[in-house]
């Protein structure tokens, strides 16, 4: 194995959590929504969605970037960027650190997305179309680019260390906090502000995963009914919009600031169904083995998982592979873990979705409450597991697993612990 | 149109795409030195004299006349020298 300078690798820590979503305009809040059963998802305000099938979706409301930007940055960049650098300001006022003390080479970011700057692909296309290739803005290609998620939420913070961005559809999210980890265990930073960050509210995306039948069309009249992961009736998803960053950082950083934390980050592993562009392997075995390999890399044995943060998208398929991928995993101990999707109440924030979900992760172990499954209401004979229906459940998670998928055939698998000072074997 | 008319004018659409002070705006300002503008900023506020003078400068400044254009009084000179 590996090992960095020729030194031990590095554990890493959770320190930050910062959010907005369709829950609310802070993690603390989403989180009390979560529990609370509560749900996001509205009939659309930002467009006129009257032409499409389905016209329910998770809106973030009441957000004013003007709180995070100046005007003109505001200006400039495209809402998922908005988003991003409000969450990136909440996580880092949520970890306490403080920039000015930081080496600033030592903080590194990757914050992706899982489509970018797509409103501003459909108002700037417009100008193209009607008014003619002059009048396209200068700011149109650094608006739209994914990886100003990143760029733009280091300028706002003055991070100078590794900054990228990661793209994988739905499963950015949890890449990027994957990809964040792997660069502290090696050592190349001290702190790495990771999440995922998307806008998804506009004309092309609504157009677009309609296109391909993938979004939740049953329930316009009953929005906060429209997502329902795993159960029998589920027939799409619903999209989110909204951002997470987390706080990570070495523990040795952690602890000489003497910072608080949420969790360790013990394994991640990410592969390919090299398959389908969207369709998933519906027996799981690709999942299963990225679940497997991040525990291995964890060391910790499957019995000793207690929660499973779902992807859950609400579509037939995902939450038939990943009731499959449980149990080939797992085998009879996938019936012992508590699993649940909080896209019932999120909706699918996309590039976001992995990020949010792991800091949910990390706030069950830390609360040992496992958020619920909303709208779970007909047992499906095929997804038979423990989905933690509607209701959260005291639980002392001591090890959390986060999987997502994305079209592409991107599976990733994290594995959140408990944090003891001394490493334990279990 | 007069000078001070086009001056108003000009000012106005500084004001508000470079997001600045009306205050901090005179006829001798430089976009990049004193009004904090990169270069992306004076594509666009190009674009946006474009719109506001479409009459005046037949709906185009040319990119080498664009070049020239440092100062607000840079901007009014050209502007009031096509219009009239």
């Amino acid at each position: 194995m590996y090992q960095g300078r020729g030194e031990a690798l590095n554990r890493v820590v959770v320190t930050g959590i910062g959010a907005l979503t369709p829950l609310g305009n802070s993690f603390e809040t989403s989180w009390e929504m979560l529990l609370a059963g509560k749900c996001g998802i509205r009939r659309a305000t930002k467009i006129d969605v009257s032409v499409f099938p389905c016209q329910v979706v998770g809106e973030v409301h009441d957000f004013d970037p003007a709180e995070y930007l100046d005007a003109k940055d505001v200006r400039r960049n495209d809402p998922f960027v908005h988003f991003a650098v409000a969450a990136t300001r909440m996580a880092i006022g949520d970890a306490q650190l403080d920039m000015p003390n930081e080496n600033p080479y030592r903080v590194g970011t990757i914050i992706g997305s899982g489509i970018g700057g797509l409103q501003t692909i459909d108002t700037q296309s417009k100008i193209i179309h009607d008014e003619g290739v002059r009048r396209v803005s200068p700011f149109m290609i650094p608006a739209l680019i994914v990886d100003m998620a990143s760029g733009v939420a280091a300028i706002a913070v003055g991070a100078k260390g590794p900054n990228f961005s990661c793209t994988s559809a739905c499963s950015t999210g949890a890449h990027s906090v994957g990809d964040a980890y792997h660069f502290l265990r090696l050592g190349k930073a001290d702190v790495m502000l990771a999440g995922g960050a998307e806008g998804g509210v506009n004309p092309f995306s609504f157009a677009g995963f309609s296109a391909m039948k993938a979004l939740c069309t049953s329930r316009n009249e009953q929005p906060e009914r429209a997502s329902r992961p795993f159960d029998a009736t589920r027939d799409g998803f619903v999209m989110g919009e909204g951002a997470c960053v987390l706080v990570l950082e070495t523990l040795e950083h952690a602890q000489a600031r003497g910072a608080r934390i949420y969790c360790e980050i013990v394994g991640y592993a990410a592969n390919c169904d090299a398959h389908h562009i969207t369709a998933p392997v519906l027996n799981g075995c690709n999942l299963s083995a990225a679940i497997r390999a991040a525990l291995e890399e964890s060391d910790i044995p499957l019995a000793a998982v207690d929660y499973i943060n779902a992807h859950g998208t609400s579509t037939i398929y995902n939450d038939l592979c990943e009731t499959n991928a449980y149990k080939l995993c797992f085998g009879e101990h996938a019936h012992n873990l508590a699993i649940s999707s909080t896209k019932g109440a999120t909706g699918h924030m996309l590039g976001a979705a992995g990020a949010f979900e792991s800091a949910v992760c990390a706030k069950a172990i830390q609360t040992g409450i496992v958020p619920p499954t909303i709208n779970y209401e007909n047992p499906d004979p095929q997804c038979d597991l423990n989905y933690t229906p509607n209701k959260p459940i005291k639980r002392d998670v001591r090890v959390a697993v986060k999987d997502n998928m994305g079209f592409g055939g991107h599976n990733a698998a994290l594995v959140f612990k408990k944090f003891e000072a001394k490493s334990v074997t279990m | 149109m007069d000078r001070e008319a086009i001056e108003k004018r000009v000012k106005e659409i500084v004001v508000k795409q470079l997001n600045v002070n009306m205050e901090q705006v005179t006829p001798e300002s430089s976009f990049y030195e004193d009004l904090g503008a990169d270069s992306l900023d004076l594509v666009e506020l190009v674009m946006a004299f474009e719109s506001e003078f479409s009459n005046e400068v037949a709906g185009e400044i040319p990119e080498a006349d664009a070049d020239k254009l440092r100062t607000i009084k840079d901007v009014v000179d050209y502007i009031h020298s096509k219009a009239n």
